[in-house]
């Protein structure tokens, strides 16, 4: 056999060994959850970081036999050095954080790496550089939930700080793809929407956690919807859309009125029908989504090429750099999924969709365990947005939904998401310690009380035999 | 509201995380995770609606998205894989790739013209079959050991086979009996759709399509790489008489044997004026004569009484404003009479004039319906995939494609359509040893200013048990007994005496 057979061989049996490590890696994600033992769960998590690595390490061995590029070795090695310099970080400076969520964060951002790295290896470079950077800073953000409780008192701070950046962008942006998305600054492209979204959840977490009189809810929805507007009329649906559903989810859970909800449904219609009908760009939307190949070289092209990826790539896929995901436009924000099916394989894209959902589901659970109202909307807003997004992307991808253009977190390329992303996880990280926090001081107290409680026995049960002995002594001495 | 001014009032007693308070927490707690919970419990929904959206596509749509017309995604298999050959089930080779010494590929279609549409062309572009199965023709099924032989030699491997239903007597029969008219035939099986011939003209040869490419496809005037039989629209003539025939019959399910009409060879109504063909005089006419002698006054005359909806329906039923199905690429027929239309529009309509438009392909398939018992079946060209040795990768079978009528209807149509060749204008196939079932059409049209008239034949043989349905139009071949007919005649000859 000569070496590009041998290559060839490789290739195949990393292919499909990659399938099954994500297969053990998605399935644990959920198996975890049943585990009672502290010592089982800490296994668990300890073998997912080992399926990590192991598909880390497949995936640019594929990568370097197919290409022969030796700064690939060197990428990889960094790649290596940061994910277990962010794994054994966030273990050590926050002993108590979700294991969980480090770990699903972690083997996003390695898909995202392996992807972008397949289709473009100086954006993945790019993409490379603004992770460790936001993961650095990301580091300090449970730091400082655990030290500000200022930070449940800015609403308006919030507000103003949200509508600003939205109208900024919408007065000063540059015109990118027919949507006005982005300010440049000193040559960073600055995606306001990403981090308008966690500002947003924070307004609204403001605003709905103190009271729900009717004034406060009109407020509240007037602001929301000022957003949703300003994201509108920068054509930015999907961003739009993200900030609907949050604020929606987020009315729901704090004022427990299906009612109000109903009716945010019913004003979506309305609101999805008009735009229908005043947008040019929402038609051509809907149009390419009942039917890309009426105009298939034109603005069906996209999503018909996101669909021949997915079927090129079946089940299993067609091997990294054996596809050709590259033939959709924009395929490293937009269409990340799509390039994952070709390569890595339905089951791959699959489990990738499970993982998303584990992610989410631990964002809700912890919003479930915190009893601070403000911090609970909290987190269960950025849980909202995250699936939002998850299943915007995806949906418009596999053409199950029209196409909306939003990335797929963690994932996609792209510097402000990343980021943004990042700070999120490390926001749910910080609530989830702030609950660990919570539950220690109630414990604390519990054990004080109950010592108070020993002493005071012991000191009245003293008191008690002394006075017997007193008496005791009277008695005696009055014997004669 | 009122519930949660309440959760409000305890919120500060939450907070203080009294021990006191316990037992009351947790309760609240559970109460107002319920909200939480139902969050939950939808967007997990969705991320299901996700991945069955995921196994949709993989399942059901993989195929067609494969070897879609727009997907170039096989061609980068061709750094690895000799495009396969195209044979028919009889072991004719009908399109091969020849490997030169230096390793040099070329495209070889060893009849040149005779099947140069539906077969099509791989190079500037790619056309009919050649388009439809790319994918398969650059995947290779081979074994693994052939693929490391081949790949330790250095050699590409060989992709897989396309065997089609096409059969190269018919198809040169068609071919030649259509001779120098402009026009299409479709001969196919009606009970499982099998396409046998599909002949376009003009034509071109498909092994000079690199140098000749410039002349053919600049050529907007004779449109030599259109392929007519799938994509050719046409005003349908009488041929349309069958689908008004049928309409009448499900307006009078009981009584359509006592129709009468006394035929004057002209029938006025507004300012239409509808006459019979060659201004011949039919006289007194059932339905059954009526049909026989394609007689347009009784049709319009039809056309003027029926409810425009159930000419309408019928016409929608057999396929009329939408895609057929899948295969090579095909031009959607038209009917436009809707309820609003003028008694001008209703007679033209009734009788294959009009606004009405429909592919050869089409008419092939309506036939196919009736001889099949009213079933359509849908067309295919496909009979399987299978590896350069031989072995079966992917069989095609029979797929039902509509049922546009019921069996007692579709036995009323045959008996009809036999009159048409026993005694009637399709005269010229009775005694030819086989019985024949068919309908003649002659389509006036009036492009542009040109005008001039189509000759159709859409027919099935043998009436008792079809085995063969064909649809053929000469364009301004003039009636369709002068030049379809006979058309029709030395295919079905060749079908039956080879």
């Amino acid at each position: 056999m000569n070496l590009t057979n041998l290559g060839a061989a490789v290739s195949r049996a990393a292919q499909y060994l990659i399938l099954v490590l994500i297969a053990v890696y998605t399935i644990q994600c959920f198996t975890v959850f049943a585990q009672r033992s502290r010592t089982d769960r800490e296994h668990i998590f300890l073998r997912q970081n080992v399926s990590m690595f192991a598909i880390h390490f497949l995936a640019y061995l594929v990568m370097f036999l197919n290409t022969m590029r030796f700064d690939l070795i060197l990428f990889y090695a960094a790649q290596v050095l940061y994910l277990m310099f962010t794994l054994l970080l966030f273990r050590n400076l926050y002993p108590r954080a979700s294991r969980s969520l480090i770990n699903n964060m972690c083997m996003l951002l390695t898909i995202g790496f392996i992807m972008i790295t397949r289709l473009s290896y100086d954006l993945s470079v790019k993409q490379f550089e603004i992770a460790a950077a936001g993961t650095a800073l990301s580091l300090l953000v449970p730091l400082i939930i655990r030290k500000l409780d200022v930070l449940t008192k800015m609403t308006w701070g919030y507000v103003f700080v949200g509508i600003g950046l939205l109208a900024l962008v919408l007065v000063a942006a540059n015109v990118t793809n027919g949507a006005k998305l982005a300010i440049y600054i000193g040559g960073f492209s600055f995606q306001a929407s990403e981090f308008v979204k966690i500002v947003f959840v924070f307004a609204v977490a403001g605003l709905l956690s103190t009271e729900h009189s009717f004034r406060r809810v009109l407020i509240a929805t007037i602001l929301a919807a000022a957003h949703v507007l300003l994201l509108v009329i920068s054509t930015d649906l999907g961003s739009a859309l993200i900030f609907f559903v949050t604020y929606l989810v987020m009315l729901f859970v704090a004022t427990r009125n299906p009612f109000l909800t109903m009716i945010g449904i019913l004003a979506f219609c309305a609101a999805a029908v008009a735009s229908y009908f005043l947008f040019s760009h929402v038609r051509v939307r809907v149009q390419i989504w009942r039917d890309p190949f009426a105009d298939y070289a034109g603005s069906g092209y996209q999503i018909c090429q996101s669909l021949f990826a997915i079927a090129a790539g079946g089940w299993l896929g067609t091997g990294l750099c054996s596809g050709s995901p590259g033939a959709i436009p924009y395929v490293e924000q937009d269409f990340m999924f799509s390039a994952i099916l070709e390569e890595l394989g339905g089951i791959f894209g699959i489990c990738l969709i499970l993982i998303c959902m584990a992610v989410f589901i631990m964002f809700v659970n912890i919003s479930m365990k915190l009893s601070n109202r403000f911090y609970r909307l909290a987190a269960l807003g950025i849980g909202t947005t995250y699936a939002t997004q998850v299943f915007l992307t995806i949906g418009g991808g596999t053409k199950l939904i029209p196409m909306t253009g939003v990335t797929l977190p963690l994932v996609s390329y792209g510097g402000s998401s990343v980021l943004s992303t990042l700070l999120m996880f490390a926001i749910v990280q910080g609530l989830y310690m702030l609950r660990g926090d919570e539950v220690r001081k109630e414990q604390q107290k519990r054990s004080m009380m109950q010592e108070q409680q020993m002493y005071e026995n012991e000191r009245s049960s003293m008191q008690e035999q002394r006075m017997r002995d007193t008496v005791r002594y009277e008695d005696r001495r009055r014997e004669p | 509201m009122r519930r949660g001014r309440e959760s409000d009032v305890r919120e500060p007693e939450i907070r203080r995380v009294d021990l006191t308070e316990r037992p009351d927490e947790t309760q609240t707690g559970r109460r107002r995770n319920t909200e939480l919970s139902i969050v939950t419990w939808i967007f997990v929904l969705l991320f299901v609606l996700l991945i069955g959206r995921v196994v949709y596509i993989l399942v059901f749509q993989a195929d067609g998205l494969k070897s879609n017309i727009n997907n170039t995604k096989a061609d980068t298999n061709s750094e690895n894989v000799i495009r396969g050959d195209i044979i028919t089930s009889g072991g004719t080779l009908l399109a091969t790739t020849l490997v030169d010494e230096s390793g040099n590929q070329t495209r070889s279609y060893p009849f040149d013209n005779l099947f140069a549409h539906v077969i099509g062309y791989a190079s500037n572009g790619k056309s009919g079959l050649e388009a439809t199965e790319n994918y398969d023709l650059l995947t290779s099924h081979s074994s693994l050991l052939q693929q490391i032989q081949a790949g330790e030699r250095g050699d590409k491997i060989q992709g897989d086979r396309v065997v089609v239903s096409l059969d190269p007597k018919l198809q040169q029969a068609a071919y030649y009996a259509l001779g120098s008219y402009r026009g299409a035939v479709v001969v196919m099986e009606p009970d499982s759709g099998r396409i046998l011939a599909m002949v376009s003209k003009p034509d071109f040869n498909p092994n000079t399509i690199g140098s000749e490419w410039e002349s053919l496809s600049s050529d907007t005037n004779t449109s030599p790489l259109l392929n007519r039989a799938a994509q050719g629209l046409y005003p349908p003539g009488s041929t349309f008489k069958m689908v008004t025939a049928l309409a009448y019959l499900r307006e009078h399910p009981s009584d359509y044997q006592q129709f009468q009409w006394n035929c004057q060879g002209m029938l006025s109504e507004g300012d239409v004026t509808i006459t019979c063909y060659n201004n011949e005089v039919h006289g007194q006419e059932s339905l059954a004569s009526a049909f026989a002698n394609s007689c347009n006054t009784a049709f319009a005359k039809i056309g003027l009484d029926m409810d425009n909806r159930t000419l309408r329906s019928t016409a929608e039923d057999f396929l009329f404003n939408r895609a057929l199905p899948a295969g090579l690429p095909s031009s959607q027929s038209v009917f436009k009479l809707n309820k609003d239309s003028s008694s001008g529009e209703q007679m033209t309509t009734a009788i294959g004039q009009g606004d009405t438009l429909v592919t050869p392909l089409h008419m092939a398939l309506i036939t196919s319906a009736i001889a099949n018992g009213g079933v359509m079946m849908k067309p295919t060209y496909v009979d399987r995939i299978e590896t350069s040795d031989g072995t079966v990768v992917k069989e095609n079978s029979p797929e039902i494609c509509a049922k546009v009528m019921s069996p007692e209807e579709a036995a009323v149509l045959t008996e009809y359509m036999t009159g048409t060749v026993t005694g009637g204008t399709a005269a010229a196939l009775s005694g030819s040893g086989y019985t024949v079932a068919g309908k003649t059409g002659s389509a006036e049209y009036d492009a542009g200013g040109s005008t001039g008239t189509h000759s159709w034949f859409c027919g099935f043989a043998e009436t008792g048990e079809p085995h063969i349905a064909l649809a053929v139009i000469a364009e301004d071949g003039g009636t369709g007994s002068s030049t379809a007919v006979p058309i029709a005649k030395q295919i079905l000859d060749t079908f039956f005496y080879g």
